[in-house]
């Protein structure tokens, strides 16, 4: 592999995360990490639609003409998306009756449609469907991470299977039943922005104005 | 979707000619990408039809078994299932009828035809489902030849969704062995709690009818108080979801209400099954 191929897949993990930096598809990272399972077909769905929509967009992307650019987009990945839905019910049907409404709403994710307008517009197919990947697995890190400490600390199993003994099965640890709401996936994605962005000051944004000290003067 | 660029490709040179922001090529774009896309579509939902309505079979077949009490994971569904005998009820008189043939009969497929439901009256249609069929099935289990529960299919409006599910009655037609739903779209975590086996398992040893022959059993806000007078008809509400708790309360008021199961449910208290 060569450099630019593993920079295109490994960049969204960290350095620029979908979640992390662009702060996008956040609403489905709340809805779907309270257990891993859900979490990593979420990923799957995503990083499938993600991937196959920058490839399919990319190849047309010389004959998109640019006043029903956006609807081209959208069809194309709602098509995908439903596809998807399908596949996900005939094949792990238990799976997706958890995900529910969540598939379909892949199609209103701003990391397809982001990666799509941002990317796949403007580079060949291969490399599109690289960066579809990447951004996919950048998205499915922060689900596992999430979904890790949901999981764990909400109900004391991790992939259903039991780590910590709860009290109502008769061991000591008390599930924290905030963990189970989508504010607590709030509050995790927010402390890993902050971890991110201590970890590489590059990421922190310059603040839109200064509160500045005036010499001798009191604010006015 | 590698097949749209070849066939665009393979279209005319001159339409791949004109300008991108021609009228034309603009018309030609949309219809292309359309069609492509709907084809694509339609191919992969006709294609996993089969495998989505065996899934939801056995989905429906895994409930029943699951409310009865009769499924752990790893059992064979379609063996575990032959124990169960499918009967027909005419809701309006409590009887059982052979007028369609039971192992066939869907009853969610009767609600929607207008041969075979009959439209609710908008005061007394709790559940908000607007139809329901004029017959139901009863699913029987049967222990060495004795009957020892009814499973009786319900369902519902909820916050987002009809919820599909069944009620399991002991064979005295008054205590419930258990409640569980096979289909619903509610929020996960919230109204999606009604999966959750701990809040199926306080509707076991449940009462449903008081002593005037009334419904008694409901979901209530909160949890129970321990003690009172209502409490074997009382189940707690799930925390964060009224409006779920509420629909799932309504329906089974209506479901073992007059136009519901009670007539049935009356004559197998009265008589046995």
């Amino acid at each position: 592999m060569d450099k630019e191929t593993k920079k295109i897949i490994l960049d969204p993990l960290v350095d620029n995360n979908p979640i992390g930096l662009q702060v996008l598809g956040v609403c489905s990272a709340l809805a779907v990490t309270t257990n891993l399972g859900t979490a990593v077909v979420m990923t799957l769905a995503l990083t499938a639609v993600t991937a196959c929509s920058n490839l399919s967009i990319s190849m047309i992307r010389n004959h998109i003409p640019s006043a029903i650019r956006i609807i081209v987009q959208m069809t194309i990945i709602a098509s995908l998306v439903i596809v998807v839905d399908q596949v996900l019910k005939a094949y792990v049907y238990d799976l997706s009756k958890q995900l529910s409404v969540f598939v379909g709403l892949i199609i209103t994710n701003c990391i397809v449609m982001g990666r799509a307008e941002a990317f796949a517009m403007k580079n060949p197919p291969g490399i599109s469907f690289l960066d579809g990947i990447g951004n996919g697995l950048g998205y499915g890190f922060v689900l596992m991470v999430v979904g890790v400490c949901r999981e764990l600390f909400g109900t004391g199993k991790l992939f259903g299977v039991e780590i910590l003994s709860t009290v109502n099965d008769g061991g000591w640890y008390v599930p924290n039943g905030l963990m189970l709401l989508p504010p607590s996936a709030f509050f995790i994605i927010g402390l890993m922005i902050w971890a991110i962005r201590t970890f590489r000051p590059a990421q922190v944004e310059d603040p839109d104005f200064k509160i500045k000290d005036v010499s001798g003067t009191e604010a006015v | 979707m590698p097949s749209e660029n070849q066939e665009k490709q393979a279209s005319s040179m001159n339409f791949l000619a004109l300008s991108n922001d021609s009228t034309a090529k603009t018309f030609i774009m949309a219809t292309l990408v359309c069609l492509v896309c709907a084809v694509f579509v339609s191919v992969a939902a006709v294609a996993l039809k089969p495998l989505q309505i065996l899934n939801k079979e056995l989905d429906k077949k895994k409930n029943i078994l699951q409310v009865a009490g009769l499924y752990q994971d790893g059992d064979d569904i379609e063996a575990a299932f032959s124990k169960i005998d499918i009967k027909l009820i005419d809701l309006s008189t409590g009887e059982y009828t052979t007028e369609y043939d039971a192992q066939s009969y869907d009853e969610r497929k009767a609600a929607k035809d207008p041969a075979l439901n009959v439209a609710i009256e908008k005061a007394s249609d709790l559940a908000s489902i607007r139809m329901r069929p004029k017959v139901m099935p009863v699913y029987q289990v049967k222990e060495d030849g004795v009957v020892k529960q009814l499973i009786l299919p319900i369902n519902g409006y909820g916050l987002w969704s009809t919820l599909y599910g069944f009620l399991a009655v002991e064979s005295d037609g008054q205590t419930i062995v258990g409640l569980s739903f096979y289909e619903h779209a509610e929020t996960p975590g919230l109204g999606g709690e009604v999966d959750n086996p701990k809040w199926k398992g306080t509707w076991s040893g449940k009462k449903i009818y008081g002593s005037e022959g009334d419904v008694g059993i409901e979901v209530v806000k909160g949890a129970v108080v321990p003690g009172n007078k209502n409490e074997a008809f009382q189940v707690d509400g799930l925390a964060g979801a009224t409006l779920t708790s509420r629909g799932v309360s309504n329906m089974l008021k209506y479901w073992m209400g007059s136009e519901g199961y009670q007539k049935y449910l009356a004559k197998i208290q009265a008589n046995g099954v």
